[in-house]
């Protein structure tokens, strides 16, 4: 279970919100990187989230580069799961890569500060706030497995080769 | 039942009948990463304690800072090239120009599965490659399986017609078509370009079609394998690659886009989104500092032509500093064979070396404070070119050159 405050953003974040090309000197220095973690979006951001807590946003989350810094200094700043209505296709990859949680669902219901509590076994969202609830759209098996397995490193290492349904 | 042209080589490369909505594991014939996504593919790589499947066919290209800027990133191009070294893997380095034009004259063939770090690696699709970027973990894994797992994407057909009309070109019909469908328009989805108006166009227009399919979230932006397709791989000295590649007559679409391109007209995207478009006409007299021309978008030999058409014997607009960086070694040495870059030179334009350049916000053209660029690039995005609080415009290189004359947003069919 999964448990802590919304951080909400709007439309059209991009990877360019979240790890500006600026600071492309401290991509090998994650921790560092991470502390202007989508500086931005919301300046502020880096400072005030605490570990656990979600970023909300509504659709296109994460279009543009490739860079997995994207996904992976959202995750090294603590957040625990990004919920969105939609999310670019790379950043989507990237984040079940790196272990992020996507959770795709509608937003419009969860507003910034809001508690939530993500049940990601049962596919579900409570917005304690308000008291809705919310689920969330099952992403592909095979990425629910790297997801499983805390990313794909790690899947790799255990099963040395994709393993998919045959079609 | 027919097959589009993504189902076509993923059916192909992965030993299945691929349709839409499958998953599949399929062979990879190129990866190739970058300096920006390279170091992180590289480490990610090393914790697989995997060796290269194919190094032969596996690329690093310093190209996004390079030269370097500063230390943090030239201790990163160290670690790449100690890399290559030692596993044998291919090196581009500084000046050798943009990973997606080096793949575009010397490897990418029709029907390859092409990955890579950057997600303007769908370039190549212009060449019937299914080509598509991915994140280092993803590339890291490919390197060391030689496979990768793929959805089969759905396909939306934009077919093209109507003759293309003077100071209109493939950048102007890609920013008409985001605009229209909007940079979530075809996420996950495949979009597949054909028409008598595709028909028409060189490699170089289709590759700066292809780049932009992801602005719109595409997968990738294939084009059919024809006659264009054949010179080009013979000019680039691999007339043996080609291999005709077209979508069945009844394959299914998701969606068909029909464009006329004989009524288009200069097309500008306005800061901060690519979808954000408009035509030229619209924005005139809006005052420009800076005029970027080149990237793996438009910076090809075709694109300094035009410009250098438009600039020749003029001089920029004082106001307007200009920056032309090459897309490749090979376009530079042509552009100055044929006379481009001494006349850019004299119009008063900064030449940089090949490579991304100012396009990513590190180096070469960093904005200012309230300056606005316009830029024959992809991204305009808050922040891309190094500074929040600077405006991107994205346009054609004719407009960027009436624009440098003029020193705010120009018509280029003012100077044709």
């Amino acid at each position: 279970m999964l448990k802590g405050r919304a951080f909400k953003f709007g439309d059209g974040i991009s990877t360019d919100h979240i790890v500006p090309g600026r600071l492309l000197h401290l991509r090998s220095n994650l921790p560092e990187l991470a502390k202007h973690v989508l500086e931005d979006a919301d300046p502020t951001f880096a400072q005030r989230v605490k570990k656990g807590d979600f970023v909300v946003a509504s659709k296109n989350f994460g279009l543009g580069s490739s860079r997995e810094h994207a996904p992976l200094v959202i995750k090294v700043a603590g957040i625990s799961a990004v919920l969105a209505k939609s999310v670019a296709r790379i950043f989507f990859r990237n984040a079940i890569n790196v272990g992020l949680p996507v959770l795709i669902c509608d937003t419009d219901n969860i507003d910034d500060g809001d508690e939530l509590e993500v049940d990601l076994k049962l596919g579900k969202i409570s917005n304690l706030t308000n008291t809705t609830k919310l689920s969330f759209t099952q992403i592909p098996d095979i990425m629910l497995r790297i997801l499983d397995e805390g990313g794909l490193i790690p899947y790799i290492k255990k099963h040395k080769d994709f393993t998919v349904p045959k079609t | 039942m027919g097959q589009t042209l993504a189902e076509k080589i993923l059916s192909a490369k992965s030993d299945t009948e691929a349709r839409a909505g499958h998953i599949v594991v399929a062979q990879v014939d190129l990866i190739f990463v970058q300096d920006s996504t390279g170091p992180l593919t590289l480490r990610q790589f090393n914790n697989t304690n995997l060796a290269v499947h194919n190094p032969k066919k596996t690329l690093l290209f310093l190209d996004h800072s390079a030269p370097s800027p500063d230390q943090e990133l030239s201790n990163d191009h160290i670690f790449l090239r100690k890399f290559a070294k030692e596993t044998g893997v291919v090196l581009s380095d500084i000046g050798d120009g943009v990973c997606h034009q080096l793949v575009a004259e010397s490897w990418a063939n029709p029907g390859d599965i092409i990955l890579g770090a950057d997600s303007h690696t769908v370039t190549t699709s212009a060449l019937g490659a299914f080509a598509t970027g991915m994140g280092s973990t993803d590339i890291a894994v490919a390197m060391a399986l030689g496979k990768t797992w793929l959805r089969v994407p759905e396909t939306i057909k934009v077919l093209v017609r109507g003759h293309w009309p003077k100071g209109v070109y493939g950048k102007d019909l890609i920013l008409h078509l985001i605009g229209k469908i909007r940079a979530d328009g075809a996420t996950y989805k495949s979009l597949e370009f054909g028409g008598e108006g595709i028909s028409a166009l060189s490699m170089s227009e289709r590759l700066t079609i292809a780049n932009m399919a992801v602005e719109a979230g595409a997968k990738v932006g294939l084009f059919p394998s024809d006659k264009a397709t054949q010179s080009y791989l013979r000019e680039q000295g691999r007339g043996e690659r080609y291999i005709p590649l077209a979508p069945d007559h009844n394959a299914t679409y998701e969606n068909i886009i029909e464009v006329d391109v004989s009524r288009l007209e200069p097309t500008v995207a306005k800061p901060h989104t690519v979808d954000n478009t408009t035509l030229v006409q619209e924005l005139k007299g809006v005052g420009i500092e800076q005029v970027f021309i080149g990237t793996c978008t438009n910076g090809r030999l075709e694109d300094i032509a035009v410009a250098t058409s438009i600039l020749a014997g003029k001089k920029r607009h004082p106001r307007t500093r200009v920056i032309v960086a090459p897309a490749s070694q090979k376009i530079l040495l042509a552009a100055l064979a044929k006379g481009y870059i001494s006349s850019l030179v004299e119009s008063g334009a900064t030449i940089v070396p090949p490579g991304c350049a100012a396009c990513l916000g590190v180096h070469q053209g960093v904005l200012g404070n309230g300056e606005a660029c316009l830029s024959t690039s992809n991204r305009n995005f808050k922040g891309r070119m190094g500074n929040p609080e600077a405006f991107i415009y994205l346009a054609s290189p004719a407009t960027a050159a009436a624009t440098a004359i003029r020193g705010e947003i120009t018509d280029p069919r003012e100077f044709l």
